[in-house]
């Protein structure tokens, strides 16, 4: 029975990477674009689901770990040339600047160039890892909305950081011509691994043990769990999803600047999580899905309109008032459960007396 | 087993617990009363690291050789130590079996990386500790509910699914708070039965806060009693039930 | 470093640091009663400071005029805020509360950036207060004097309110405990309302002089200078309002003086404050004035 299960995934996999693979050739280029970002999403929802709604930590530190891995992933990928373009305020670190993409002479030049980027992400992902582990271990004994702010604060020095790191980054300038790698099935192969990752993740112990850290974390201490140890854990992993989105991201769109990786961005994965469901991973993948398209679909608000009675003029910002709204309906709807819950107790109460 | 040497606990400006000092050998099924307030439940967070005392210290192990003062509660519970909870806490959303399944995952060898690629070793951990819960869970009867959240479930059943949860961890001495708190008298009985026989199998110590005082009478052979964060005596049953300070403490002197 | 520079630094910080006080103690007081950080009020802050702009540009009303009523007018804003998105989630858990205002917050900037446009604005400065005063060598813009004086003088008159009313008495009982107070037959809606408007009333206060002295608008101005008055908030032990006042003017004069001491790290200005406020957190979790609070078990 077990064995048939995996199947049916293996099948579920195996058509959609044909899906896919078909997609790819027939969609024109800005579709393909949403397309991409749909997978991008994904990950990064599922990255903040892990932290936020299986183990329970508030965190909004997303983009800063993003931004981790994105700088890493286009600095590794850029060419020399392109780098040097880029830098002409200041030069950039030499080390970096020399950095070069792999170059197995016997294989043909599209494998290397896979190799490497893969080698990118990964690189994008521990960095960000490591950037998590660094910022989780002092903050991490905080709770609920503290720890909110902390990691908020973090990732808002995360991105003044790279604002004044210039030779690095090129400051508020931006790398601009970073390898756009849109192939359908990059972003989509990754963002399956992800959900397949997290899913094993959450049927483990470890993963249970996150949850049992959600639920109440005096119970969790008191039946051995190491809360920190743990919380940790969950935080790197996060950061590492983080960072790869991030990666992805920056392939995905060829242009990254520090101010695309404002708390803004942090909102929008948020967006996606709480519509999804704290704590469900296909309720993630699907509003990821879902809220990727809108965002692109209801661009056209922002844009001047036709109504037939009247033209009105552009109005940029309300794309993002709906979005904000959405947000706001969503969490309040969704709060009943809770409501319910807190009634039964103060009946409980009264009744009691 | 545990001696709890002159402990003191103090918040702010209250004193919870003064001055107690107690020792529980290896085997005894020892109780703790005492009126409302009187600093039971402040004891028990004392010894498993929910708090650190003020004053005094926790010892531990065959020969009390293991000072767990201020010890982290999850170092405690690694240790052999482990509780339920006054007030219920269950991990809610989660499923009866989970719940049990959790309270393993101390004792899991392996590593992050070999749950998550599903190493064999991993693989053959878990199929033992979902067997292990299979088991525990048929102790306290709550095999049939597995599936359920435990939220779901009522409260007797979640009395007993936090002390399945508790074994699951592999304690050597096992902290009982109020475990028959709001049970009928068969109930109580039943659960009388239920921890002398868990106790024998799995060589248990146990230490219990309770109310019931059939209850504790009729299964501890220790009693310690609490008033005020004093203890005011000490014995088998029938010397405590005819101490007259213990008397005055519960009914209140004229 | 001359002794004049040194002083014109310091009333900067002052002022500066003035502005965070005013807006901390939105931050701090409805954190102590309901133990939420209203992620909006920063752009409540905003939203003031646009009020007054549109007041004096606008409508025939004279400039003196306008800053109370724009003050007002914010306090009302914050009021049907709370109503909106607050009061509808009350008694859930804290974090779904907090993504509530996290929308509100996107709500408000968005809003901004549709009926104010996205643009950057020049706050339209009464002549009369646009002056630079000289005195023995220290030259300071007259408002950087006036931010003090206005933000002390709310501060006694708010001190008094809380200490001697009998609605004052009322929020330090809820802020106490919530759940005995509100058996006590205190009027809960009423008072956080009260708390509300309070709170956006300073903040609106604060915004103006900000315009003042930092003549440029844009809907998104209130977000980081939000995210460091609740930091302020927290460094001085959040529910506290002396706390949120104390740590307005170290942030404040802090920032001021760090880059005015070490001009290299002036691109670093912004993340002072959260530098600060992650060692407050692990040194002293609760802030310099805040009272240890633990969990029942």
């Amino acid at each position: 029975m077990k064995d048939k299960k995996v199947l049916k995934y293996l099948i579920l996999i195996i058509v959609s990477l044909v899906v896919l693979a078909i997609l790819n050739n027939v969609l024109d280029s800005y579709q393909r674009r949403i397309v991409n970002l749909c997978a991008v999403y994904i990950i990064l929802g599922l990255s903040m689901n892990l932290v936020n709604g299986f183990t329970g930590l508030f965190s909004l530190g997303q983009a800063g770990f993003m931004a981790v891995g994105a700088y890493t992933v286009s600095i590794l990928t850029m060419t020399r040339q392109m780098k040097e373009m880029n830098f002409y305020m200041k030069p950039m670190m030499p080390f970096l600047l020399n950095l070069s993409s792999l170059n197995i002479s016997f294989l043909p030049a599209y494998v290397n160039d896979f190799i490497w980027f893969l080698f990118a992400l990964l690189m994008g992902g521990i960095l960000a890892a490591l950037f998590g582990l660094l910022v989780g271990a002092p903050v991490l004994k905080l709770t609920d909305d503290y720890l909110a702010i902390a990691t908020l604060g973090f990732s808002e020095i995360i991105r003044i950081v790279i604002i004044n790191l210039q030779t690095v980054t090129n400051g508020a300038l931006g790398l601009k011509g970073i390898p756009v790698k849109t192939h359908l099935l990059w972003s989509w192969s990754i963002a399956i691994l992800t959900i397949v990752f997290i899913s094993l993740l959450m049927k483990g112990s470890y993963g249970k043990a996150f949850k049992a850290i959600r639920e109440d974390e005096i119970a969790a201490k008191s039946m051995g769990i190491n809360l920190f140890k743990h919380k940790v854990m969950s935080f790197s992993l996060g950061s590492f999803f983080a960072g790869v989105g991030g990666g992805l991201l920056a392939v995905s769109i060829g242009t990254i600047d520090p101010t695309l990786f404002k708390f803004a961005l942090t909102f929008n994965i948020l967006l996606i999580v709480v519509i999804g469901g704290m704590g469900n991973i296909w309720g993630t993948v699907a509003s990821a899905i879902v809220v990727t398209i809108a965002m692109e679909a209801l661009r056209f608000l922002d844009e001047p309109m036709n109504l037939g009675f009247m033209k009105t003029d552009a109005l940029p910002g309300l794309r993002m008032v709906v979005f904000s709204l959405i947000l706001m309906l969503v969490i309040i709807f969704k709060k009943d459960n809770a409501l319910k819950a807190n009634f039964e107790r103060i009946r409980g109460r009264y009744a009691k007396n | 087993m545990l001696k709890i040497d002159d402990v003191t606990m103090q918040f702010g400006g209250v004193v919870a617990v003064n001055g107690f000092t107690a020792q529980i050998d290896e085997g005894q099924i020892v109780g703790l009363i005492g009126p409302n307030g009187a600093g039971k439940t402040t004891v028990f967070n004392v010894i498993t690291g929910v708090y650190s005392p003020t004053k005094g210290r926790i010892l531990y192990g065959p020969d009390l050789n293991e000072d767990i003062t201020g010890k982290r509660s999850d170092q405690i519970t690694n240790l052999g130590i482990c509780r339920t909870f006054q007030n219920i806490r269950l991990f809610k959303e989660l499923s009866v079996m989970d719940n049990v399944f959790i309270g393993n995952h101390l004792r899991l060898k392996s590593g992050l990386l070999s749950s998550l690629l599903r190493l064999p070793h991993y693989r053959k951990e878990e199929a033992e500790a979902y067997e292990k819960a299979s088991y525990l869970l048929k102790k306290v009867g709550l095999y049939e509910e597995r599936e359920e959240k435990a939220y779901s479930l009522p409260y007797g059943m979640q009395r007993r699914l936090e002390i399945a949860r508790a074994l699951a961890t592999e304690p050597k001495l096992l902290l009982l708070d109020e475990p028959a708190a709001g049970m009928n008298p068969q109930e109580t009985q039943d659960l009388m039965e239920f921890i002398v026989e868990i106790k024998d199998e799995f060589n248990l110590t146990i230490f219990l806060i309770e109310h019931h005082m059939d209850f504790v009478m009729g299964i501890c052979e220790h009693i310690y009693v609490l008033d005020h964060g004093m203890m005011i005596s000490q014995g088998n049953p029938s010397q405590v039930q005819t101490d007259q300070r213990v008397i005055e403490a519960y009914l209140g002197v004229e | 470093m001359s002794l004049a520079e040194f002083m014109q630094h310091l009333v900067n910080g002052t002022s500066l640091g003035s502005l965070y006080a005013l807006i901390a103690i939105g931050y701090t007081m409805v954190y102590g009663i309901l133990r939420l950080i209203n992620f909006a009020h920063g752009d409540i802050f905003m939203m003031g400071t646009y009020l007054a702009y549109y007041g004096i540009l606008f409508t025939p009303i004279p400039w003196y005029l306008v800053f109370i009523l724009a003050p007002l007018l914010t306090g009302l804003l914050g009021l049907v805020l709370e109503k909106l998105a607050y009061k509808p989630m009350r008694g859930s858990p804290r974090i779904t509360i907090l993504i509530s205002a996290i929308g509100a917050s996107f709500l408000l900037q968005n809003f901004g950036i549709l009926v104010f446009g996205g643009r950057p604005k020049a706050f339209p400065i009464p002549g009369i207060l646009d002056t630079t005063l000289t005195v023995s060598g220290v030259s300071v813009d007259l408002i950087s004097i006036i931010i003090p004086i206005i933000t002390i003088a709310l501060l006694v008159i708010l001190n008094f309110f809380i200490k001697k009313t009998k609605t004052g008495m009322a929020m330090r009982a809820l802020a106490k405990d919530f759940e005995t107070a509100s058996l006590m037959g205190i009027n809960i809606n009423g008072i956080i309302s009260i708390v509300f408007f309070i709170g956006s009333f300073l903040a609106a206060v604060g915004g103006i002089m900000w315009g003042i002295k930092y003549p440029q608008l844009m809907p998104t101005m209130g977000v980081v200078p939000g995210l460091k008055c609740f930091i302020a908030a927290v460094i001085g032990g959040i529910g506290n309002i002396t706390g949120a006042v104390l740590g307005g003017f170290i942030l404040g004069l802090g920032e001021i003086l760090l880059i005015a001491f070490l001009p290299n790290l002036t691109g670093y200005r912004d993340a002072f404050a959260f530098v600060l406020l992650i060692v407050i957190l692990l040194v002293r979790p609760t802030g310099l004035l805040g009272e240890k609070t633990s969990e029942k078990v």
